[in-house]
């Protein structure tokens, strides 16, 4: 059976996130998001695609959403109240927190100020949020008997998870936004080494490699501080959560440090009530933020007070971090329009713009006037400073990541398509697993992992692990099964061989299929081995001295010693072994035929000529030795002194 | 699999103990200790009885001389103050020191933050290398309690000196002990002290054990997870019900082998391994629920009746879930009277507990998270600390401390032995004012722990508070989670014959006795790849309803899991010796040696034994075929005709 990884967003692109994921017959609807470059249709996914009737609720097991930014959660109260998906939802504890937040000044943006119609209400941001049920971090949760899901710590934004899903034998990872290392407030993605056969990563800086990310925040702690110290204004425009957070964590540090007394303001949409959220989930930050609980709150602001709109023209330098982020609109865009005149100004904008914001136009060379709508055009001439850190991994991290997991296939979304190319190249040629990058409403499918249950036998398992665990010492000692050990081998979590298990399946009837080791096939079915061999009887001449003929009573074992003698000095045959009344090569068994008539026997001694009759058998395994062994024998001639 | 109980436990402080051996790992259990056994101590200091005090000034700074008041052999039915243990307390654990091997130990998984108080007696060892797996939750709560019981036990310290070396006097002369003592300190039947160990000094090395395990302690955790097969809710089990089930078939590589251990309700003194939302504060939907909240309202009224009447109240619960739960309940009543009575919480750990208990919605309640959700503080204590209401001190002895200190007042602090922390100095206050309340947990022998504080006129209000799953639940659970097998304690059997139990197979353990836990099946689970089954070439058995097939494979372990994949090597050409069995029938083989073209006939010997036959092959050539019941023969002939005898013989035998 193969996975079906149906792209409904992000596809080549930042924006929209959702990939909707059939897999042992389930269907996964990863991230429900929205795009911020688009007003029209184009914002949300097709959700048309998933079900033609529009029953969304049986054509979709479960929704996971990864983080709560609008690229990933955006459309959810869309889907689940105006399209009437009213099952499972999944996400982590601080993600149901404060995606609301995130949704309702998003709404508040569209509506309020841009006077759009309305997609959702609050109302259906509140009865949306109450289907969701909260996961913890490596929780296993059975969504059903047969779908395991487990978050993963991401990194990005506080409670980014990866998430992990299993339905059977087959198993995937969706990773959402993910940082590969740990920032000033969040700790580093961190998964365990899993058997996937897919992995769909994010790919927003697929060919970008950076280097620390300290180096980074100076220079945007010296660029706020340099606008400051010459009586300007900073405006930082970041959306509700996240960055906010992250960047605010940074400037009251360094006011702090410094004895700064410039105002840092929080716009209405970043009410203090966020950081009554992070401080409640300060477990789901790093190391260094979490140790602070019990002292002083990191996120216990000290020099943060709220914004009012008559501040806007109030003379005298300060920071100002204002929604919506990337200055879509809204009360950042308000605040842009009277700042963004004045040199002595500084704007800083997030490393991502999506195409479309004032932010990307911000970006994109470095204009001095720009076309807000028809009306409206701004003369630019304030600084702007990019923000060159980043919540998401770089390309290194990206890699990494791919090589660590090391799953069967691997799918980019959330990225720009050249880029996405080049990795794609690059994962496909560097570690020789099969990537792709599909594009928007396109089906990627990939073969799945499927397996039989069956069981094994305990001397089967221990005779293919007691020659490993030798081999693998690399000592030369006997392969006794004795000295296997059992604790050794469970304490090694993966053992991969190349050597290759013989063994037998038995499947009887109201039972599961057995695997045994060939010698437990027969006493298992209570039976006992018929064994078919080749026989062969034949003369050997022999000279009898008078001596010999005296000492008659011992010829038997006398003349099979003398053989054994002969046979043993050749080389070929030195592995040959003397028993009280035979000799054995491997299969090959020969005695002193005691009998008058052999059935075995056809050729007939030649008339007068003393010899005795050696009668031999062989498995089938051993013709070839049988026959040369044989010729040998014929050749001789015994009892010369 | 073998398990070995170390303790059943006594109640919510004491929670069981096991060692469980799978495949010669050794893991144990939850690591507890059990404090009640505190209350053989005099407590510190110790000048109200004036007989001691006599001797120990009289025999200068030694507490060793003070033992010669106790030497004599005692034989009266009531216990007086000057019976107790005039010492550094030494504190007794599940774990036999004397008898357990802990280099052994592979791995210590704890359940409970109650249930790691004994790891600083593991770790210091120094050939203990076993690695320890606790909730991160349950391992910083744990940390602050070790914390708060090194800083108040340091009180004796201060009053005896630095401790003794070697056995303590005490311990030597236990003849010497009132026989209610000796039992506590020696168990029913158990006749040495191996369960004894002196204070450690700090809990500095389990901090560094945790930090150290950060990474695994998840890991493990997940695998646990993992391999729970957590197709049951737990919050169909309504919360606050403690889950008892530890399933460990990742080890075996998927054979399923779960297990239940100890259950109970603190009413039958048993207690079980807490799990997730088990250990902070109890859920209220459900009928126990509800009738947990009647008695946190019942004892919230009596204090506050209390302290209305103008006495206080002393309230040294350990269960941080009722004390949280208890903080809001009075502070709401006391409002509702307009009452301005302040609240305490004095204990070296109070403000960083209250402070971790605001950090960790995932570990609340359903309805505390909701608070999460709609963006309150999940417990009422961060306001009423804002408000001035409740006021944290780290001890008595500071001068903040002293300064806002008034009365009536309701105190929480510890330590509910009544040996330990500021309790003893506010009960010495308070013993003889008959106004004042003092709130102990069912399970603590009142009468013995109270006795240093005689005469008490205080009122003392005794309740239980539910810490273990209720028998009448025992099989609801066992039914959701289909366990093969369940072990339970022995001493309980009785209380399961009521309960309708007879689908679940059930093995019975006792303390100290080590149970072998029969293995449900001689073969491990693998998973067989599809690609690999595809290769197989069944064969069906002539006279069994079974097929069989040859199998050429490669055998992986992944993760505690067994998976045969295929291979691209192909077979060795000198191994294509196939197996054979059965009988081969003369008659029939003849038929099929004909259908080659091969003539033939049945050939007797005088040389052959009875049940033997030889077949005289003529055409082609000669050959004779020598059948015995368990060998056949073939005699050397031209290659084409052995090859078309052994295929008339494949087809009259089963072979593979
Ligand atoms: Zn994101
Ligand atoms: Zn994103
Ligand atoms: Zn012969």
């Amino acid at each position: 059976m193969a996975i079906d990884c149906l792209v409904l967003g992000a596809g080549q692109e930042v924006g929209k996130s959702c990939v909707v994921v059939s897999i042992g017959g389930k269907r996964i609807m990863f991230d429900c998001g929205m795009h911020m470059g688009y007003h029209d249709h184009r914002r949300y996914p097709d959700f048309s695609l998933i079900s033609q009737s529009g029953d969304f609720t049986s054509a979709i097991t479960c929704i996971i959403i990864t983080h709560f930014h609008l690229d990933h959660v955006g459309a959810l109260p869309y889907f689940t109240e105006v399209c009437g998906y009213n099952g499972p939802i999944y996400m982590t504890y601080p993600t149901k927190a404060l995606a609301p937040f995130m949704l309702e000044d998003y709404r508040k943006v569209m509506v309020d100020r841009r006077g759009e119609q309305e997609l959702f209400t609050s109302d259906d941001i509140m009865e949306c949020m109450k289907k969701v049920i909260p996961v913890d971090l490596k929780q296993t949760v059975k969504v059903d008997s047969e779908l395991q899901i487990r978050a993963y710590y991401a990194g990005h934004v506080l409670g980014a998870a990866m998430f992990y899903a299993k339905v059977g034998e087959s198993a995937m990872v969706y990773t959402g936004d993910y940082n590969m290392t740990p920032d000033r407030h969040l700790g580093a993605a961190q998964i365990d080494r899993l058997q996937l056969d897919l992995l769909i990563t994010e790919s927003t800086y697929a060919t970008t490699v950076r280097d620390s990310k300290y180096a980074r925040e100076r220079e945007f702690i010296k660029a706020v501080h340099k606008c400051v110290a010459g009586g300007g204004k900073v405006l930082i425009p970041t959306f509700a959560l996240g960055r906010a957070q992250e960047l605010c964590i940074i400037l009251d540090d360094y006011w702090e440090r410094m004895n700064l007394k410039v105002p840092i303001y929080f716009s209405a949409g970043l009410t203090i009530q966020a950081n009554v959220y992070y401080k409640m989930l300060i477990g789901w930050t790093s190391q260094k933020i979490k140790s602070t609980y019990a002292t002083r709150n990191a996120f216990d602001f000290k020099h943060v007070c709220s914004f009012d709109r008559s501040l806007i023209n109030a003379p005298g330098p300060c920071v100002l971090f204002a929604t919506p982020g990337m200055i879509s609109g809204g009360f950042s865009l308000e605040v842009f329009k009277h700042w963004a005149p004045s040199e002595m100004n500084l704007v800083t904008l997030p490393g991502y713009c999506v195409a479309g914001t004032v932010g990307h136009k911000l970006m994109s060379g470095k204009p001095t006037r720009i076309d807000i709508d028809k009306g409206t055009k701004i003369d630019v001439r304030c600084q702007i400073h990019q923000l060159s850190f980043s919540p998401h991994t770089d390309g290194r991290g990206i890699m990494d990541l791919v090589r660590f997991l090391s799953p069967k296939h691997v799918i980019l979304v959330h990225g720009e398509k050249p880029k996405m190319a080049l990795l794609k190249g690059k994962i496909h040629s560097e570690l020789g697993i099969k990537c792709y990058d599909p594009a928007n409403n396109e089906t990627v499918q990939v073969p799945s992992t499927q397996t039989l249950k069956v069981n094994v036998t305990k001397p089967f398992v221990k005779k293919q692990f007691s020659e490993i665990s030798t081999h693998t010492n690399g000592k030369l000692e006997c392969k006794s099964t004795e000295a296997w050990d059992e604790k050794k081998i469970l304490s090694l979590l993966q053992i991969r061989d190349e050597r290759v298990a013989e063994a037998i399946l038995l499947m009887e009837k109201s039972k599961k299929a057995r695997v045994m080791k060939e010698d437990e096939l027969l006493p298992n079915l209570g039976l006992k081995e018929h064994k078919i061999e080749l026989g062969y009887c034949f003369p050997i001449s022999v000279q009898i001295s008078s001596t010999r003929f005296q000492s008659n009573a011992s010829d038997t074992t006398s003349w099979l010693h003398e053989l054994f003698l002969k046979v043993t000095i050749e080389d070929e045959f030195n592995s040959v072994q003397e028993y009280s009344d035979h000799l054995k090569i491997g299969s090959f068994h020969a005695c002193l035929c005691p009998k008058e008539r052999c059935p075995l026997r056809n050729d007939e001694l030649k008339e007068g000529k003393p010899a005795i009759y050696v009668c031999c058998t062989w498995s089938l395994n051993d013709e070839k030795l049988a026959q040369r062994v044989i010729a040998f024998m014929k050749g001789l001639e015994l009892g010369i002194s | 699999m073998k398990l070995t109980c170390l303790s059943q436990g006594k109640g919510f402080y004491f929670p069981p103990s096991h060692v469980l051996d799978i495949c010669g790992f050794k893991i144990l259990i939850d690591c507890p200790i059990d404090l009640s056994t505190l209350t053989i101590f005099s407590p510190v200091p110790f000048d109200y009885n004036q007989c001691v005090e006599a001797q120990i000034s009289s025999d200068g700074d030694s507490p060793n001389s003070s033992s010669g008041s106790f030497k004599r052999r005692r034989v009266e039915k009531y216990l007086e103050v000057s019976d107790l243990v005039c010492a550094e307390p030494w504190y007794k654990t599940a774990l036999n020191w004397k008898l357990t091997d802990v280099s052994l130990i592979d791995v210590v998984l704890i359940s409970s933050p109650m249930a790691m108080l004994g790891l600083p007696f593991l770790t210091r060892i120094k050939e203990a290398s076993a690695k320890i797996y606790a909730t991160e939750a349950a391992a910083k709560l744990g940390c602050l309690m070790m914390e708060d019981l090194v800083s108040m036990h340091a009180e004796y310290r201060q009053y005896y000196g630095p401790a003794e070396s070697g056995v303590p006097h005490w311990m030597e002369e236990l003849e010497a002990l009132s026989p209610v003592l000796r039992e506590i300190v020696l168990g029913k039947e158990n006749t040495n002290l191996g369960h004894w160990q002196s204070m450690y000094s700090g809990c500095q090395r389990v901090h560094e054990e945790n930090s150290d395990t950060e990474g695994a302690i998840y890991l493990s955790s997940s695998s646990f997870v993992s391999a729970h097969a957590m197709d049951f809710d737990y919050h169909s089990l309504q919360g606050n019900d403690v889950i008892i089930f530890s399933d460990f078939s990742y080890l075996h590589g998927g054979k399923v082998e779960r297990k239940s251990v100890g259950h109970g309700s603190l009413d039958l003194s048993c207690s079980a391994y807490n799990e997730r939302e088990a250990q902070m504060v109890p859920l209220v939907d459900s009928d126990e629920g509800s009738e947990e909240v009647d008695k946190l309202a019942f004892i919230s009224s009596c204090i506050v009746n209390t302290v209305e009447q103008g006495g206080s109240a002393m309230i040294p619960i350990g269960q941080l879930g009722v004390i949280l739960l208890l903080v809001e309940q009075i502070s709401l009543s006391l409002e509702a009277l307009n009452l301005k009575i302040p609240i305490y919480m004095i204990s070296s750990v109070a403000e960083e507990t209250l402070a971790f208990t605001s950090i960790i919605p995932e570990w609340v309640s359903k309805q505390r998270q909701h608070k999460l959700f709609s963006g309150e503080a999940l417990f009422g204590h961060i306001d009423l600390v804002k408000e001035k209401k409740l006021h944290l001190f780290s001890g008595i002895w500071s001068s903040e401390f002293v300064t806002a200190w008034q009365e009536p007042c309701i105190v929480f602090s510890p330590h509910w032995s009544l040996r330990l922390g500021p309790v003893i100095h506010l009960l010495r206050r308070w013993h003889e004012d008959p106004r004042s309340l003092l709130v102990l947990e069912g399970g603590v022998d009142a009468e013995l722990a109270l006795l240093p504080f005689k005469p008490v006129a205080m009122k003392v209000l005794q309740c239980s508070f539910l810490s273990g799953i209720r028998v009448n639940k025992i099989q609801p659970l066992l039914e959701n989670l289909q366990p093969k097998l369940v072990l339970f304690p022995k001493d309980l059997e009785s209380l399961l014959a009521s309960e309708n139990m007879n689908s679940t197979p059930l093995l019975y353990y006792c303390e100290n006795e080590t149970l072998r836990v029969p293995r449900l099946s001689d073969y491990y689970e693998a998973d067989m790849e599809t690609d690999l089954a595809f290769q197989l070439k069944p064969k069906r058995m002539r006279e069994r309803d079974a097929a069989m097939a040859r199998l050429r494979g490669k055998l992986e372990i992944i993760c505690g899991k067994y998976f045969l994949v295929s291979t691209n090597s192909s077979p060795d050409a000198s191994q294509n010796q196939l197996l054979h069995w059965g009988s081969i029938d003369p008659d029939l083989l003849l038929a099929a040696l004909k259908r080659k073209g091969i003539e033939g006939y049945l050939r007797k010997d005088t040389e052959i034994a009875e049940e033997n036959y030889l077949v005289q092959v003529e055409q082609p050539a000669k050959a004779v075929i020598d059948i015995s019941r368990t060998r056949t023969v073939i005699s050397m002939t031209d290659n084409t005709l052995v090859a078309n005898i052994l295929q008339a013989i494949e087809s009259v035998v089963d072979s593979i």
